[in-house]
């Protein structure tokens, strides 16, 4: 397999490298051919230190790579991926280890069809039945591996078909995926309204899942029952996207059949998901609103399989994403067994020359969300909610469970002071509910208040110096948390970075770390190096110009990353 | 580890090889914020420079870079007859909420919705924000990741340099 791997990845580099020359010496032959692609590459050296949770690594120095390379001529484009994870940073799934070819394709598209084979990625409608789709920097993937044919038979007309196994780690799972998709834009159907003032899009699509019968079983009363399983599993889903001038209200319902599985506690009850948004926007000010719930929705192509794997769907959480630091310390996931979701957000633009928006005038956003468990009741008083092998709950669609999982209340404020001077300042209120969102039984939920002030000097038009200040304040989990940055910029090529996450409210006085860490990065063009050294918590780090997500470390790391 | 090394050698290597040869724009399927699908082969300029970016909602240095960007778009577009496309690839997590920021924000771009990536994988987009420059012919001629203070000038240098018809890399 190793040696397959190598011989076939000379190959396609021998090609590809001779490919120009080719093209020349044979004018006509793969004439017109275009290659780009891309790299990355993630390394770190890791430094014991138990205190901060950073376990000895018995390999020392972990890795994660990948490169792409896409062929496209005229209408055909081919593409490949390598990926090595020799072994994979800390963080990610052990199950990552390995390395060769990761993804393939080849692509045509002719006059209204667009065929797929092997490898792609494809969302119908927001994904509440089916996205397939990849995430490097979180170990995400779940790619399909088959045919996918698009046709388009008239403008405002979308058809998908696709079948299909998908991607677990250097495996598939054992479901096979297909399903339709339909999405029709009246606008340019339906005579006469090309010109109307209300757009209307329509689109419904279906997912059929089949895994052959297994043994699954679970006991009551000390009796070991097996279950019945359904091999096939479908669901649909229907939405509804509708455009008034600033006015707009977009809505996908979706449905799935009964689908014991280890997610949902072997339950019999049917899925249902519902996302509403409504919005309002001029220049110079919008509004959104949204609700969503989500029933017993997790849909995998594997019965047994927990966690982020083999998922069939998406559930998006309806909250904001920080990226400062200290504000992205307790972030949102959808519960996917059920939810009760609504968020709020207005974003306003206080015009130049007013009292308040002063010369340059100033960006004002306000966000709030809200994510409760749904109200669930027993079947019959003889089994509890949840009870493997039964219909698991009853749930008025339209009331509010009484637990708390999530809410988030947070104003941003972005100022420009002088031709050099600018800010950014934040203020987050959150309730999080630990117990639920990371699996902490017991532990109170968390209460929080962060302050975020990110200020921007610039010296000259290309060298700068940034500043960050944050502070969390907490009763519960870690305590107290302080953290200052400052990057010093020369664009476009160069920054450094020192910076201090410090937990000095912890409650346990030996906790109270700092999390020093030190960074230089060069950029040109596309191609971007950078080295880090220090200690990292783990969440999503924004760092000269780029935001990733990085697990718990101490160490030394080196990232580069290039695309042509 | 060899094997990676060759690997990155030869990516290198590539880079040299084809860093001149202007591709042009993959042809994959995109949303307008009005949410209808169409083709990225429809994104033109009439043969004026085009500048791509690639950003989301959760990525501030794009928003950074936008605002920045924003604040001149006016007076470069009158130099240049430049258009700014922003394709977020916001997810349905946050894909709703990118018009009413957009014009919340005033900005005056053409924008686009890359829910599941697909541009932003056919066009080799590690990391955003990631802004790409086309000449007139929609081949791209330069491209950039990441945004510090002060880069959208030098972006612009190279837009003027292609609008006198100049090399790049003077």
């Amino acid at each position: 397999m190793k040696r397959k791997t190598t011989i076939c990845i000379g190959l396609i580099f021998g090609m590809m490298i001779l490919l120009p020359g080719l093209a020349y010496a044979q004018q006509g032959f793969l004439q017109g051919g275009q290659v780009h692609g891309n790299f990355q590459l993630d390394a770190q050296y890791y430094e014991p230190d138990s205190a901060i949770g950073a376990f000895e690594v018995p390999e020392k120095f972990n890795m994660n790579a990948y490169a792409d390379l896409i062929y496209t001529n005229d209408n055909f484009s081919a593409g490949i991926r390598y990926e090595a994870y020799l072994n994979p940073l800390e963080g990610y799934d052990p199950r990552w280890e390995g390395h060769g070819i990761a993804y393939r394709y080849a692509r045509y598209r002719k006059g209204d069809f667009d065929i797929t084979v092997g490898n792609y990625y494809e969302q119908f409608g927001s994904g509440l039945i089916f996205r397939s789709y990849e995430e490097p920097n979180l170990g995400y993937d779940n790619a399909m591996d088959g045919v996918r044919v698009k046709y388009n038979p008239a403008k405002g007309i979308n058809f998908t078909g696709l079948m299909g196994k998908q991607r677990l780690f250097w495996d598939q799972g054992p479901g096979i995926v297909r399903g339709a998709d339909a999405e029709f834009y009246l606008n340019e159907l339906v005579s006469g309204w090309q010109d109307k003032k209300l757009k209307v899009i329509l689109g419904g699509s279906f997912i059929s899942k089949y895994q052959p019968d297994e043994v699954i079983t679970f006991t009551r009363d000390d009796s070991l029952y097996q279950l019945n399983l359904p091999e096939n599993v479908g669901a649909f889903a229907g939405r509804l996207n509708l455009m008034y001038g600033p006015w707009s209200l977009t809505g996908e319902y979706a449905y799935k059949a009964n689908d014991p599985s280890s997610v949902n506690n072997l339950i019999y009850r049917q899925g249902q998901g519902l996302v509403l948004t409504g919005s309002y926007s001029v220049k110079g000010l919008g509004i959104t609103l949204s609700a969503k719930r989500i029933d017993n929705m997790s849909f995998k192509s594997s019965r047994t399989e927990l966690g982020n794997v083999l998922d069939i769907n998406y559930l998006p959480a309806m909250t904001r994403q920080h990226s400062y630091s200290l504000a992205s310390i307790y972030p949102y996931a959808t519960q996917p067994n059920g939810e009760f979701g609504l968020q709020g957000q207005v974003i306003y633009s206080i015009p130049e020359e007013t009292a308040i928006g002063g010369k340059y005038g100033t960006d004002l956003s306000i966000n709030y969300s809200l994510a409760n468990s749904i109200e669930t009741e027993r079947i019959s008083s003889e089994f509890p909610v949840h009870a493997p092998g039964t219909d698991g709950y009853e749930s008025d669609f339209f009331a509010f469970g009484d637990e708390r999982y999530f809410r988030d209340i947070n104003v941003e404020v972005r100022k420009k002071f002088s031709k050099s001077f600018k800010g950014v300042f934040s203020w987050v209120n959150l309730d999080y509910n630990i117990d639920v969102i990371e699996g902490h039984p017991g532990e109170p939920m968390v209460h929080a208040n962060v302050f975020i002030a990110d200020m921007t000097y610039k010296f000259t038009y290309k060298k700068s110096l940034r500043m960050e200040l944050q502070h969390l304040s907490t009763e519960e989990d870690d305590g107290d948390w302080a953290m200052a940055m400052l990057e010093y910029n020369v664009a476009p090529h160069w920054f450094f970075v020192i910076s201090d996450d410090y937990n000095y409210g912890n409650p346990v006085e030996n906790d109270q770390h700092h999390y020093y860490n030190l960074a230089f990065g060069y950029n040109q063009g596309a191609n971007r190096i950078s080295l880090s050294w220090g200690k990292q918590r783990e969440g999503i780090i924004c760092v000269g110009g780029v935001c990733r997500n990085v697990p718990a470390a101490s160490g030394l790391k080196l990232s580069i990353s290039s695309s042509f | 580890m060899r094997k990676i090394f060759i690997l990155f050698i030869a990516i290198l290597a590539l880079n040299q090889l084809y860093a001149q040869r202007g591709n042009t724009l993959p042809d994959v399927e995109i949303k307008t914020m009005q949410g209808e699908t169409v083709s990225t082969s429809e994104i033109t300029n009439d043969g004026d420079p085009m500048i791509i970016s690639f950003w989301a909602l959760w990525c501030k240095p794009c928003i950074k870079e936008l605002d920045a960007i924003s604040e001149v778009y006016d007076d470069w577009q009158e130099e240049t007859g430049l258009k700014v496309v922003a394709v977020s690839i916001d997810d349905a997590r946050s894909t709703s909420r990118v018009k009413p920021t957009v014009n919340g924000k005033g900005w005056d771009y053409e924008v686009y919705l890359d829910p599941n990536g697909e541009f932003k994988r056919a066009m080799n987009v590690n990391m955003i924000p990631h802004v790409f420059l086309l000449n007139g012919d929609r081949e791209i001629i330069y491209q950039h990741t990441s945004y510090t203070e002060g880069s959208e000038y030098e972006l612009y240098e190279k837009v003027l340099k292609l609008k006198e018809g100049k090399s790049l890399d003077d």
